[in-house]
Order: structure tokens, then C-alpha cells, then sequence
């Protein structure tokens, strides 16, 4: 068997989700339990009321009345919640104390305690090897390569659109937000397009778990993931062995910090940029279509205003959340906001209630694409860990969002979403959709329509 | 209270008078002026506001602190002149200071 982590890592064998309790179907019913039950046996860590999309209300609850709240939960043991904006900053940019550290159990609730270990990779690592193998990658969605990217992503967004079937239903993820993330993802690693979808298979894979409804078994988990790895390795010693090249495979394989890597260091790197890269800015793109779709008051605002798509995009992405938290692992006792977080706790930032702090955020509840600062969200999380990425993110759904509103004033949702069984991917896993036939051409914005991503660049980027 | 001039990375230049005690980022965020966000809020926390200082300004505002050399090493094209514009406070030998803008807040 070749050298690779899919035996080691991944879900626990021992994970069932039958093992968490049924959760209320509707948000009325959510609000009537989150406030009826004692406020200490609220326990947020259960991905059915994620699936069921109610978690809003147990959230709430623990932001007024117990804002650090601890629970031990059967799955995944003790941990701390941290539910309000400015403390998950807090928790988020004191590294010395809050570790990402894999071997302590990483980014994620699962991890330590369980039977499987957690992926080493750069998220999960504190300063200084964090920082090394971070800088590695960095340039890889540096201005001057976004820049060099945008045309393209522009192109195949073009492209994918132009090819939609019109007065039909059919599966925005599929057709749409997995395409266009795809096909990006398969530039930055410079991996064939033909098999582009291997790679968003292997990023639902990665952070599925059994019975969640994308693999059955954990061991499905160590048979895929491995193909995965297998592939990868392979890469990995083709672009060792070539002159470097501008793609995250080469830039680690020849980084003077990354070159001699162990291969599950790199195959814990490849699940980050694979995951980061993809599931994030798909379900976002999912989430504004859906999100415009509740709020036909902000869609109509968005088709007279163009202008406003980059404030929309940022607005998605706070509404959407597409990572629910993050994790840390205390490295000492802390004291923190009254309560006392031993050594080797589990403390779970919840961007997922941050971005829903009235606090923080006037009318979080609301979908508004056009707030003064739109960007003071923590989908990205702050301090050193903030995702890569960001830009790269916003650059897509902008431009997708340019093209779409060129091409058609409505897609409208006909269907309810399927939503992901999980606690840390926030996404979908099918969004029906329908374009009117009557909408397809002549409604659209006239020819000179303004490049809203030239303010990306800076003013020499006019469009 | 003092002036403090922020210069584009394409050249174009922004003024404004600065409260003691205000950030610069906090100035450039209320004022409008292009090319710094915040997104954090003045946290030195997210690495959006990051300026080079102007060589003739450095000693009087100094280096970048330890919070901040933790973001602004992810910063595009950060120098020894980088700091995060959230962290430096308007006060009385400031008055007058220049700052340059990156060509964006990657």
C-alpha cells in the first residue's frame, strides 16, 4: 500500500449520526425548544440542525445568555462555544494560547480522543511552520496573479452560463457552482480539466461524514481519500522533477520550506487547498442565488444596481457562512470572559453566530447587499489564520455575478435546498433552479455594462 | 490634531486632518479614501489596512509591533517600511505625515 494518511486520518470509525439526537423541522419549532430547554444542555454541535438549517435560535440564545458555554457532547467529548463576534476575534488572534496545532486535535471538533488523527497541513499549525508554509502558497492569489486569472474565470463563467438550459429545472450546484469552482481549482494546481470533478468529489469526501449522504462508510472515506493522495504523491514528483511552475503543487514541491515536507504534510496540505479552493466559494455562489431568491427586494435592487454586486458578494458571503467554525485547542488554563477553559479543552468559534451578533452587525438577521462596511464579517476569521483565499473568493462570485446579471434578470428557485450533514462545511449538496424562457435575451443590461471588479484592482484597472 | 497624507499606489494623493488619538485607518475608512479597508476593524487582525510609511516619517512613527508583524508578514509586497495604518494614532509630531498606499490590501 502506498504511503499515504486515508488509513489515518478522516472521520472516526466510530461516528454514527444516529447517535444525535432529532432536531425540530421548522425555525418556530427550533425557537420554542431553544428557549424552553435549560440553557446548559443546549448542545449546537449537532449537524442535523444544520441539515434542517434551524440552528439559528440555539445560537441566539447562547449569544444573550451564555455567550462561553461548555457542553460535553457524546460525539465529540467537551468543548467550549464561543458565540460572539468580538470573543471569536479574541480567540481567533491569540495564537500563544488558542492552538491549531493538528497534533492537539486541529481545526475541527473532531480530533483528539477520537480514533482517528487530524490532517497535518498549515491550518492546523501554530507559528513558525505555519508561517513558512503559508508564505509557500501566498503567491499563488497574490494581486498580480488574480489579475492574470481574471479573464480566464471570466471566460469559463462566460462559457457556463451561455451553455444553461433555458425554461427548464435543473441543479445549480451541479450545472453552475461546482463548474466554475472546478475548473479554478484544476488552474491553480495546473491539474488536467478533464478531471476536474475528481477534485470537488475529493473535497466533499474530505470533510464528509458517514451517512451524511456523500459516502456511506468511513471506510469509503480511506478508499477515495487515497486515490486522492495516490494522485497527488504522483504530481508531486512530476513537478519535483521539472523547473518550477506557477501551481501549488510545484510551489510546494520546489519551496525552500516545503520541498522536504513529509508526504502526509503534503497530503494534509493538498485536503486544505482542495477544501479551501472549492466547497467555500461554491456554496457560497449557491448561497447568493438562494439568498436572492428570499430577499426579491434586494434581487431587484442588485439587477438596477449592478454596482452594488461587490457589496452583495460580501453580504453572502456573512449570510452564507460557508464555514461554520473553527477550532482551537487550549495549550495552558485561561480565564476567559468569566470562565475558566482548562489546558487541552476544545474551544469552537462559531463564525456562524458571530456573523448573526446584533452586537456587531445591525439587523443581522436581514440579507441587505448594500451595508456601509460589508466586509466586517468573520467568515474569514481574523489573525493569522485568515483564509488565504479571500480574494481569490470574492473574485469569482463577483465576476460570475457580472455575467449572470448581462445574461439573465431572473433565476428563480423552484425547489427547497438539500443541505450538507455537517457541523464545519455549510453548503449544498442541490439548489433546482429555473431560467424563464421569456428572460434569456433583450432584458439584459446594455452593451458597456461597467466592470465592477476594476475596484478589486485599484484605479489603473479601469474598465 | 494633524494632517496626514495618504498617496495611492497610482500616485493620487488624499489629505485630511486627523483627531489625536484617531487611527489613520479609522481616518481613511471615514473619509472614503481608497485603497484601505479595515475589514477587522482596527484589530490588527485581518492585515487590510497596511501602508508604507514614508522614509523621511519612519523614525518618528517607529517599527511595526509584534501583533503586527503576525499579519503583515501575509501582507503583498510588505517592506521594512509596512505597518498596520489601524495601529498608528494620530499625535502632535505626527502632524504632516505621509503614508503610501500598496497597490491593494491582499
Amino acid at each position: 500500500m502506498s504511503e499515504t494518511l486515508a488509513s489515518t486520518a478522516g472521520p472516526p470509525v466510530s461516528f454514527n449520526l444516529n447517535h444525535f439526537p432529532d432536531v425540530p423541522q421548522t425555525l418556530e419549532e427550533a425557537r420554542r425548544d431553544a428557549y424552553a430547554r435549560p440553557v446548559e444542555s443546549i448542545d449546537v454541535a449537532n449537524p442535523k440542525l444544520f441539515h434542517h438549517d434551524v440552528i439559528g435560535p440555539y445560537f441566539e440564545r447562547l449569544r444573550r445568555e451564555d455567550p462561553v458555554h461548555l457542553f460535553d457532547s457524546p460525539m465529540y467529548g467537551r468543548y467550549w462555544s464561543i458565540t460572539r463576534y468580538a470573543d471569536i476575534m479574541a480567540v481567533d488572534t491569540n495564537h500563544k494560547q488558542f492552538s491549531s496545532e493538528a497534533s492537539l486535535g486541529g481545526i475541527t471538533l473532531f480530533g483528539n480522543g477520537q480514533d482517528r488523527a487530524p490532517l497535518p497541513m498549515f491550518i492546523a499549525m501554530d507559528p513558525p511552520k505555519h508561517d513558512v508554509q503559508r508564505r509557500t502558497v501566498q503567491p499563488m492569489v497574490s494581486p498580480g496573479n488574480l489579475k492574470t486569472l481574471e479573464p480566464l474565470i471570466r471566460e469559463r463563467a462566460a462559457a457556463i452560463l451561455d451553455a444553461l438550459p433555458i425554461g427548464v429545472e435543473f441543479d445549480w450546484v451541479d450545472k453552475v457552482s461546482m463548474e466554475l469552482t472546478a475548473m479554478t481549482l484544476a488552474t491553480l494546481f495546473d491539474f488536467p480539466q478533464e478531471h476536474r470533478r475528481k477534485l470537488t468529489r475529493w473535497s466533499d469526501v474530505a470533510t464528509a461524514v458517514p451517512g451524511g449522504g456523500v459516502i456511506d462508510r468511513p471506510e469509503q472515506w480511506v478508499e477515495e481519500m487515497g486515490e486522492c493522495f495516490t494522485t497527488f504523491q504522483k504530481l508531486w514528483h512530476e513537478r519535483a522533477a521539472r523547473e518550477p511552475g506557477n501551481d501549488l503543487v510545484s510551489m510546494l514541491a520546489h519551496g525552500p520550506d516545503t520541498r522536504n515536507m513529509p508526504p502526509f504534510e503534503f497530503q494534509g496540505n493538498v485536503i486544505l487547498l482542495i477544501v479551501g479552493g472549492n466547497d467555500t466559494t461554491r456554496n457560497t455562489i449557491t448561497g447568493s442565488v438562494l439568498a436572492l431568491n428570499q430577499n426579491p427586494d434586494q434581487y431587484d435592487r442588485l439587477r438596477a444596481h449592478p454596482e452594488l454586486i461587490p457589496g452583495m458578494v460580501s453580504e453572502t458571503i456573512r449570510w452564507q457562512t460557508p464555514l461554520a467554525h473553527m477550532r482551537r485547542t487550549a495549550i495552558e488554563d485561561v480565564e476567559f470572559r468569566g470562565k475558566q477553559i482548562r489546558k487541552g479543552d476544545k474551544v469552537i468559534m462559531w463564525y456562524i453566530s458571530g456573523n448573526r451578533d446584533a452586537g456587531m452587525i445591525d439587523d443581522p438577521e436581514r440579507y441587505l447587499i448594500d451595508r456601509e462596511r460589508p466586509r466586517q464579517h468573520i467568515s474569514f476569521g481574523y489573525g493569522i489564520h485568515r483564509c488565504v483565499g479571500n480574494r481569490l473568493a470574492e473574485l469569482q462570485l463577483q465576476i460570475i455575478w457580472e455575467e449572470i446579471l448581462k445574461r439573465f434578470p431572473v433565476i428563480e428557485v423552484t425547489g427547497e435546498p438539500d443541505r450538507v450533514y455537517s457541523t464545519f462545511v455549510r453548503g449544498y449538496r442541490s439548489l433546482t433552479v429555473r431560467i424563464p424562457r421569456h428572460s434569456s435575451c433583450g432584458a439584459g443590461f446594455p452593451a458597456g455594462f461597467p466592470s465592477v471588479t476594476a475596484g478589486l484592482f485599484g484605479s489603473q484597472a479601469k474598465a | 490634531m494633524g494632517r496626514v497624507h495618504y498617496i495611492a499606489h497610482d500616485g493620487t494623493r488624499h489629505a485630511i486632518e486627523l483627531a489625536d488619538g484617531t487611527t489613520l485607518m479609522e481616518g481613511a475608512v471615514a473619509n472614503g479614501i481608497p485603497g484601505i479597508d479595515g475589514d477587522c476593524g482596527g484589530c490588527a487582525a485581518c492585515g487590510t489596512c497596511h501602508v508604507h510609511v514614508d522614509p523621511a516619517w519612519l523614525d518618528a512613527v517607529g517599527p511595526a509591533t509584534d501583533v503586527e508583524q503576525d499579519m503583515l508578514q501575509f501582507a503583498d509586497g510588505a517592506a521594512a517600511d509596512s505597518r498596520l495604518s489601524c495601529q498608528i494614532r494620530m499625535r502632535a509630531d505626527l502632524d504632516g505625515l505621509i503614508v503610501h498606499l500598496p497597490e491593494s490590501q491582499h
